[in-house]
Formats: structure tokens, sequence, C-alpha cells
């Protein structure tokens, strides 16, 4: 029971919405009630006589919404509202409580797991009818007893509802009894509308006992026709309590999904078909998922291509943060390679370069990126009876989902998606396939050329202006934008002298150092450690960013901050070197609430120095946490001056240029 | 349905002429024709690529290893018409509705380079996967495939632990096996992330002293000399490359021999255009400008992505890096079953793996005693089948026979007081009462007499060995008409 109640109390919010979605309701009744039962419901099963009244209690609380026009004490826990329905609701509650609680038993009851129960469910109604008629003589007295005994009809219907949402997302289609309704709606309701239509079904074939399948389905539609309409108000009182209920099931969902994403659907799914791109479109995680919200993180995981396990010593602080096994990903999904029909292969070879880390730094990823884009693009063909722009942009968001199970995307290349994507979306419909995928490559290849290519060419004529003979400039990292801003005042004949600050795991700074060596500058290769001796020899700091948020914080590689704060103390001025693609309206003001975790054993380990990995067999130790962070945040009070080809900026402007910027291009 | 679902998938992604090539791979079987060192297990009626493995032809591991990692577009080449004929009727007859599969005919001794040569018009997708048809193997193609796509290399070889050789039994192997055993052998260099091939030699041409390229050495800096490592002989090329080399090299026998070690060895200075094609498409009025700025993407990509040692051998003093190809490698771990055809050793050796450790190669479900006896199979009194053996279909057994580790095949009649071990009888063999064998191979049709012992021979397609007669590794064959 532990570990359920858990999710249960993260669950709560969402049950509080029940007070909101009737307008004419008070909030804070609604508010204050509802928690109640359902805590008790999922503390239901030791107390076996505890839980009819807490079903009774819980029923009047759900069913308001459809009264709030006519009164508005319907919130009062009296019995009388749940009258007109004739106690369905108490027991559709107290069977999805049954249910979730009683899964993990009938696993073995139900072992390799009933599509086709779920399936003959739906489909057999004389049967069925026979299963709700037992049931509707057990439950409204029965139903504690009922969770204790495994057997019997009751128990049996029980299993069904609650495995019906795992199955739900994917194996209904293949399901071929199913009335053909049924399937489209279940995809597009997710989990919470099948369930309440499973659910209902009991409710609904007591009056329709013994009647044909077609009537069946009638009902089944209705059904769903008003779990559509559950965010609305619906005039129907039957839809109505429905539409209330679904929220208490949905309570209850994550529970029966969890076990069942553990056991069965996982299995299956893994066996059988793969998610149409669509689907895995429609379910890609968000960019920004919290990844510390563990039924999210299951759902997502369950669609991935990437095969994630998750790292088990996460540091608390960065728990929402995704942190995967590294080195199990990559063989994953290479032995895959040819599975994946879906995903293009210049878009594979992108991510798959992406996971081994062999491409890294915002330029080179987002070129990268859109240069598979384009490659794609350029093999595309749209589907008969399907428009490009719509059929393309779910191609392309199935792309970038799997780039971002490879690696989450920066926000260079999420500016440059969606520059993409409204690209699509405006292309004249008159335009034929081949031009429009013409014009859209040409775009792509137009954002390369203006907005990084051309952006970089005007940034170093800016930057080189700040350079003087004499100068000895410090750079941390390594930034496409500073390298070539250095090595183009090398080619002018400025004499200078170049610090290259450096830190691990990655020790980028060295293959920075030695291409300018090689180009003939002079350099200073230190580490990070020592930056605060260094800093006094130092005239000016060159930065490169991966962002500039609207509040003028610079996000940077790891590290960033701490150079620029030491600059900063000994009044070194320091530039960032930015292209205005990468400037984002966000505002961010610590490096915890967006950021990405580096594979934690390139920390631990140091490679080719065996004699000091004292950390060897410690990794999974419990009170060992190993923390990489990738990304870091400079505040604007450390930041002189923003050089970007808009000119150089200080750290205040960068709102007026995310504005105009904006504006003055396509993406809305 | 699994082809219809593939057919789905892929007819609304590719406008190009590799709609039949999923990633855009194409597969290329070598099924080899006679082969020597096969002698006489094979015959004009058995090509190599049907020998039975677990009473399944030894193409079929190849086949369906492919068909699990969704490439159902084979083209399988054949040394011989006849061979070709063979191979072709069986594979339509087994697979049909499961994979498309075209069959091409070369003519014998062109070696393998021959007969890419041979079919090198029909190939079209970006990269070829070129298989020989004597492998059995669960490392899945598509890890290979990922990793020649990832390094974006010239050829991708897969790489497997040596088998340790010899059947675990019976320790006494012939000597004659022995002095083959390390011309199966490579000596391979890695360089230290063992992503590259650097050096490849086979052990049949090994010498006392190998040779390394300094330059190559140099660029590296560290080389792993492995012996421990097979070739399993699966490689992913790009075409270009492939076809390249392939027509200026037209002496060229064998990928294994001459085409790899050539473009290991020319990896630093190549000689085969890679960049070439890709640039070739420019857009006409501004096409220095965009030259310009083809340059510097391709220079940010260059600086961002982790160099191996190609292009540290390029940084030098010079701009213009001298043209370089990757080779890359593939090693399949260790808990994977790799293995390859080639040898009378390797036959049984292959037959009592798959009925043995690797036994989910195998794709017949195993009874709870560890072995396959088909439901028509008849058994005589007293009759024992031990683990990791299989009786085929319809094969018939006399009273106190005992099988050890042996695959019995289809049709088979056995008499009794019959002992084998370690063997592989192929189908409709007749076994007299009392015969002995023990670590021999007996091809289909083949009659022996009654006490007839057998240890370590190979009996060819229908000899009949007289009652009696003791055999002690010698291979017993008609002799050609």
């Amino acid at each position: 029971m532990e570990p359920r109640r858990s999710p249960r109390t993260v669950i709560d919010p969402k049950v509080r919405q029940v007070g909101f979605f009737a307008p004419g309701a008070p909030p804070e009744r609604s508010v204050s009630v509802p928690p109640a039962p359902i805590v008790s419901s999922s503390s239901s099963s030791p107390p076996v006589s505890d839980l009819s009244p807490s079903g009774n209690s819980l029923s009047p609380v759900m069913i308001p919404p459809p009264r709030h026009s006519s009164a508005d004490n319907a919130l009062l826990p009296s019995p009388s509202p749940s009258r007109p329905v004739p106690a369905s609701p108490l027991r559709r509650d107290s069977l999805t409580t049954a249910a979730g609680r009683s899964y993990s038993k009938p696993s073995d009851f139900f072992p390799a797991m009933s599509l086709t129960a779920s399936s003959s469910y739906a489909g057999r109604m004389v049967g069925n009818a026979e299963f709700s008629a037992d049931l509707r003589g057990n439950t409204v007295k029965v139903v504690p007893t009922a969770s204790s005994f495994p057997s019997g009809g009751f128990d049996l219907t029980a299993v069904k509802a609650s495995s019906v949402p795992a199955t739900g997302l994917t194996t209904v289609s293949v399901v071929k009894m199913m009335p053909p309704v049924y399937d489209p709606e279940i995809i597009v309701e997710k989990v919470g509308g099948s369930v309440e239509v499973q659910n209902d079904r009991p409710e609904r074939s007591k009056p329709l006992k013994e009647k044909t399948s077609k009537a069946e389905r009638r009902a089944l539609q209705e059904a769903q026709r008003a779990a559509k309409a559950e965010g609305s108000k619906v005039p129907a009182s039957s839809g109505a309590v429905m539409g209330a209920n679904a929220k208490p099931i949905k309570a209850t969902k994550p529970h029966s999904q969890k076990n069942d994403s553990a056991t069965v659907a996982g299995s299956e799914k893994r066996g059988g078909d793969r998610l149409s791109e669509k689907d895995r479109k429609k379910d890609a995680p968000h960019p920004r998922m919290q990844y510390d919200d563990k039924i999210r993180v299951e759902k997502a995981k369950r669609r991935a291509v990437v095969k994630q396990t998750e790292a088990k010593n996460r540091v608390e602080l960065f728990r929402h943060l995704p942190q995967y096994e590294h080195g199990t990903q990559l063989p994953d999904l290479e032995s895959k390679f040819f599975q994946l029909d879906p995903v293009h292969p210049a878009v594979y070879k992108v991510g798959l370069q992406y996971l081994s880390g062999s491409i890294s730094g915002g330029n080179a990823r987002c070129i990268a990126m859109l240069e598979a884009f384009r490659e794609a693009i350029k093999d595309y063909s749209t589907p008969s009876e399907k428009t490009l722009s719509r059929d393309l942009t779910a191609k392309i968001s199935s792309y970038v989902s799997f780039l971002i199970e490879c690696r989450p995307l920066s926000i260079s290349m999420g500016n440059a998606i969606r520059f993409l994507k409204s690209c699509i979306a405006k292309v004249p419909l008159t335009l034929s396939e081949s031009e429009a995928k013409a014009s859209l490559q040409s775009d792509v290849e137009h954002f390369i050329n203006e907005k990084i290519i051309l952006a970089d060419n005007v940034i170093v004529n800016h930057a080189v202006t700040k350079i003087r003979d004499g100068d000895v400039l410090l750079t941390y990292g390594s930034s496409s934008a500073v390298e070539m801003i250095l090595l183009h005042a090398h080619e002018l004949g400025k004499q200078f002298r170049v610090v290259v600050v450096d830190s691990r795991p990655k020790l980028e700074g060295k293959l920075l150092l030695r291409r300018l060596v090689g180009k003939g500058l002079s350099c200073t290769y230190t580490n990070i450690n020592a930056i605060s001796y260094i800093m006094r020899e130092v005239t000016q700091v060159f930065l490169g960013a991966s962002s500039v948020l609207s509040n003028g914080t610079v996000y940077s590689r790891v590290g960033t901050a701490c150079v620029a704060m030491v600059a900063h103390e000994f009044r070194v001025p320091v530039l960032v070197c930015c292209e205005a693609y990468k400037f984002h309206e966000r505002v961010q003001l610590d490096s915890i609430c967006s950021n990405e975790l580096g594979d934690p054993d390139v920390i631990s380990e140091v490679p080719g120095r065996d004699d000091i990995n004292y950390l060897d067999g410690l990794t999974n130790s419990e009170n060992l946490q190993l923390l990489n962070l990738i990304y870091d945040v400079t505040p604007s009070d450390y930041v002189s001056m923003i050089v970007t080809d808009y000119g150089m900026v200080p750290p205040t402007s960068v709102p007026v240029i995310v504005r105009e910027y904006r504006r003055e291009h396509v993406w809305v | 349905m699994g082809r219809g679902r593939e057919r789905e998938s892929e007819s609304p992604r590719n406008s190009r002429s590799l709609c039949s090539a999923p990633m855009d791979f194409q597969v290329v079987v070598l099924a080899g024709g006679a082969s020597k060192k096969l002698i006489p297990l094979i015959s004009k009626e058995v090509p190599k690529a049907l020998l039975p493995v677990a009473n399944r032809p030894v193409l079929s591991y190849v086949l369906e290893l492919l068909e699990q990692s969704n490439l159902k577009d084979l083209i399988v080449v054949v040394e011989g018409q006849d061979a070709a004929v063979r191979v072709g009727g069986w594979i339509s007859g087994a697979y049909v509705d499961r994979l498309h599969v075209e069959v091409a005919a070369v003519p014998e001794d062109v070696g393998t380079a021959g007969a890419l040569r041979a079919i090198a018009r029909h190939l079209t997708a970006k990269d070829i996967m070129v298989v020989n048809g004597d492998l059995v193997s669960d490392v899945p193609p598509g890890a290979v495939a990922a990793a020649h796509r990832r390094h974006d290399a010239a050829v991708t070889a897969m790489l497997c632990s040596a088998p340790v050789s010899g059947p675990s039994e019976s320790g006494s192997s012939s000597g004659k096996d022995k002095t083959k055993k390390p011309g199966r052998y490579n000596i391979i260099g890695l360089d230290p992330t063992k992503q590259f091939l650097l050096y490849i030699a086979t052990g049949a041409e090994l010498e006392k002293d190998i040779r390394i390229q300094k330059s190559i050495l140099r660029a590296v800096g560290q080389m792993e000399i492995r012996a421990d490592l097979m070739d399993a002989h699966l490689y992913a090329f790009k075409r270009s490359v492939l076809q390249e080399v392939l027509d200026q090299k037209d002496t060229f026998q064998s990928l294994k021999q001459d085409v790899l070690p050539y473009l290991v060895r020319s990896q630093l200075k190549s000689e085969v255009l890679l960049n070439g094609a890709p640039q070739a498409e420019e857009n006409g009025n501004e096409k220095v400008n965009f030259q310009k700025n083809q340059v510097m993407v391709s220079r940010i990509l260059a600086n961002a992505s982790t160099p191996s040692f190609h292009e540290f051998s390029g940084l030098g003093t010079n701009d213009s890096a001298p043209r370089t190809h990757k080779c890359c490698v593939y090693i399949a771990s260790n808990r994977k079953y790799c293995a390859r055809l080639n040898s009378i050793q390797a036959f049984s050796d292959i037959n009592r793996d798959v009925t043995g450790e690797a036994s989910h190669l195998s794709g017949y479900s195993f009874s709870a005693q560890n072995n396959i006896i088909h439901p028509s199979a008849e058994l005589g009194l007293k009759t024992t089948v031990g683990p990791h053996c299989m009786l085929g279909e319809g094969s018939q057994m006399g009273d106190k026979c005992s099988v050890k580790r042996s695959v019995i095949g289809r049709h088979c009649r056995i008499g009794s007081n019959v002992k084998v071990a370690n063997s592989v009888i192929m189908n409709h063999v007749t076994i007299a009462d009392g015969c002995s064998i023990q670590g021999s191979v007996i091809c289909s049709n083949v009659q022996l007499q009654e006490r007839v012992v057998l240890k370590d021979c190979q009996v060819g397609a229908g000899f009949v060995v007289s009652a009696g007669s003791e055999c002690k590794g010698e291979a017993l064959a008609k002799k050609e008409k």
C-alpha cells in the first residue's frame, strides 16, 4: 500500500478540479471535501466496513456539477443528490478502487493479460449483462468483501475495468472485435476516457440487460460523447454524472496503470506492434517534462524508442531532470536500427551522434539537426488523403521526440524547430508537393546560413573591434563563435594572447587549444581551478553561450558562471558571444529548474588513470550521489556585454531583441 | 500480416529508389557454392547454404536473423547455376510471403569480391550490408549498421570472439583439425576506443612477423593487437566506396583477404572518392557564397564532433587534410552467439551449440529433457535420447539405442543397439543394428550396415559402409563420376 499512496496524494489537485468544474459552486467547499474520500478509498483495503460509508460520502461530492445550476447546497454530503442516479456513481467508484487495489493480486488471475478479455467485454454483451447483474447484486453491499475475495464475477469485471487503461493506449486498435467507433475514441480520449467507458458499462447494461449489441453500441457511443464533454458542462444528468466521476476514476487510474505497465502492457507492446508515429507525436514527452513525476515518466518510458533506464542515485534537487543510465542506451538503440521505420536515416544518425556524444555544442547540434530534417524533407512524400503541412509537421514532431530521447534539446534547437514548423504551416496549399519541399529545404538552408553562419560572421566583425594589441583574452571551454573571433583577430594581425580555461570531464578546451596553436596563436592552457590566479593578467573574457534568456541571464556550459563572476570581481569585462537565434523569452533565475544531467560516470572515473579510480564499486552505493551538470546560469550582473548579430548590447537589452526579432521573423 | 505492415510504413517514406531498403541499407547474402573445406559434406545436391544445422538449412539462420531486424528485401548470391536453382527453390518454398528475396547466380570461383562485382549494378542504396550465408549468430545486424552510420564509415566489420574449437567432451580432437585451426584466426589491430580497425590479417597469410604501417600507428598512438577475435563476415560497406574499389582493383577476389585489408591499409590516404558525391549538387547563382557557407558549416560540425585519429592526422601543418576514410568495427558482446560454418569441425560445433547452449537460435521449443523429439518419431524399448539432442520427423529407432548430443534428421531408420554420440546424422540414413557412431557426420541417404564403428568420420551422401568396418578419422565418400 505504501508506494501507492504517494502518487495518489500527488493526484490530489486533479480531484480538486472537480470543484472548479461547477462554476456556480463555491470552490473552497468542494476543495475541502473530496480529498478525504479519496484518501480513504486508497487506504480502504484493510478496514472492510469502512469502505462503503466512504464510498457513500464520496458519491454526493462527485455529483454536484450537474446540479450546480439548480441547487447550490448540493455540495452538502447528503445522500439525496445521489438518488436520481441510482447509486451508480458509488458503485463505480467502489468498483474502481477495488480494481486499483486488487489488480496486483489478479495479475496472476489474468496472467497473459486480457487484451481479449477487454475486447470480449466490449463485444459480447450477454455475458456482460450477467456479470453486471451479479455485480449489481454484489456491489452495493458487498464491495469491500469483493475485493478481498478475488473470485466470482465481480472481481473479474473489476480486473477488466482496471486493465483497460493500460491496453487502451495501444492494443485496442489491434483487437478486431471492437466496434469501429471504439478505437479512435479511445486513442483520443487516452486513458481517462476509456476507463470511464469501460466502467460505465455495467451501469449501462443494467437497464439494457439482454439487449442486442447494437443498442449496446449506441450506449457506448453516448458514453463516449459524454466522456468527451468531460471538461465542459453537460446538461444531460447521466452524462454529467459521468463527467464528474471521471475525476475520481482518473485518480485511481495511475495505480492500475503502473501495475499494468510493469507487468502486462509493457511486455505486450514490446512484443507486438509499434505505435504509429502519429501516436508517438501526440504522446511526445514535453520538452521540459518534470521527471520526478513518476506517472508521466512511466508513460513516457513506455513510448520511448530509446531504452531509458533511470539512474538510481540522483541528487534530490535535480530529480525533475531526466537522467538515464548511460551506456545502456546506445547498444540498445543500435540493435534496433532497422526496426524503427518511421525515423528517417539521417535523423537517426544525428540521434545516434547526440546519444554517443560525438556531436556537441549548440551550433553544431542545431546545424546537424536541421540538415537531417532537410534530408528528411527531401525524401518525404505526402501519403494520399493527407495534406503536406499537417503530415509533415507530425513527422517532424516524431523526429523531434526521437531526438529528445537521445538527448534533451537545447534552446537553440527548440527555436529552430519552431521556425521549421512555422515554415511548414505557412506553405501555401496551392504549391505542388515538389515545390513545397523545395521551398522548405531552402528555408532550412536559409536558416542555417543567415541565423548561424552569417550571424557568426557579424559577431566576429563586431567583437574583433574590441580586441587591441597586447590584450590577454580568456575563454572557457570551446565556443565556435569565440574561436572564430580569435582566429579572425589573428588573421587581422592583432597581437594578443589567449588563455584557454578548461574543465573536466569533457575537456573541450583541449581541442580548441589544438586548433588555435595550429594556427599560430600564443596560448595558455589552464584548468578552471586556477581561474582566480590567471584572471589577474587577463584583460577581456570572451564566452560562448547556449542561450541568453530574456532577463539577460546567460545559459551556458557549466563553469561559465564561475568564470564570469571571477572576472567581475577582478573588474575584467566579460563579453558573451551568442547568435540571436539562441535567445529565448524564458526567464530563469537559477540553474536548477531547467538543466541537463550528463553521465555521472564520467566524473567518477578518470579515463586512463586507473590508479586514482577510488570510486570503483561505489557508484551504486546508496549514500553516493553523483551530479554532472551540463549547464549553468550566469546572472546578467556579471556580463558586461552581449555580442550578437544585432550588435553589441547590454544584457538588459536582450528582451528587446527577443521581441523585435520575433516580430521580424516568422516564428510566432 | 508482417509484410503488410512493412509496406504500409515504408510506402510514404521514400520517393527515391530506396523504397526497398530500410534506413537506406541493402542486404546481400553471400551464400557461397561448393566449398572445398566442407567436402564430403556438400555435394551437387546439397550446396553449402543448404547444409542442415539442427535440421534446418544453415542459410535459414541468416535469413531469419535478417528478418527479425526487419530486413526483408534481400539479394542472395550463390555460386554456380545448379546451386542457385536449388537455393532459390528452397527459399521460395520456405519464405514465401515473408521475405522478398532475389537469387543471383554467379560463376564459381569468382570469390566474394567477384560475386559482388557481378551484382554491382543492382546495388543502389547508400550502404550495403554483406553477410555470409554461413553465419549462425544472434547479433543484431542493426547494431553493425548503426555503428557504421554513426561514424560515417567506409566499411564496418563485425568481430566476435573466436570460438573455442573442438568438441567439448571428447578432448581428443583429430590432429587434422588442429592444424587447420590457425587458419580461422585473424590478427586484428584496434584503436584504444575499440571502434576503428587499424590492421587486419588472416591467419593463413600470417607469417612470422606482421607489418604495421607507421603512419597509422603514429596517428593513433596506440594500437591493440588481438588474436582472440574472429571476423564474422558481416560487413557494412558504403556503396560508393565498395563500387569504387571493385572497379579499380579487378584483381581483388575476396572481401576478407583483399578488399577489407586494402581499405584498412589506405584509410589515411584514401584513394576512394568519398566526399565527391554529396557536394556535387549546387545552386547555380549563389555558388561561391553557398560554398563558403558550406565550408563554414562543415567546419563547425567538424570542430564540434569528437575527432577520431583520422582528423588528427590531418591536423598537422597544412590546412588541406588528406583524404581519409574510416574503417570501423563492431565487436559483438560475449553473450551473443556467433559462429561461421566454414569447416567440418565448425559444422559439428554449430550443430552441437544450436541444440545446446545457443538453443534459442534453433527456433524449436525444447522438451523438459532439453531435447527435441518430433512427435512422429518412434523410439524402441529402452532407447534413451539424452539432452541436447534432436530427432527429426518420421525417424525410427530400434531398441536399446542411446543418443547423446547428436542431431538426427528426418526419416532415418536406426536399428537396435546403436550408439550415437556427438554426431550429426542427416536425412534418410539407414543404420543397421549394433553400430556405434562417435563425433561423425553422416550425410543423407547413407547406409551403415551392421556393426559399423565410426569415430570422427565424415560419410558423404549416398555412401554405403559395409558391415563390420571400423573407421577412425576418415572421410568416406563416393567417387565422383
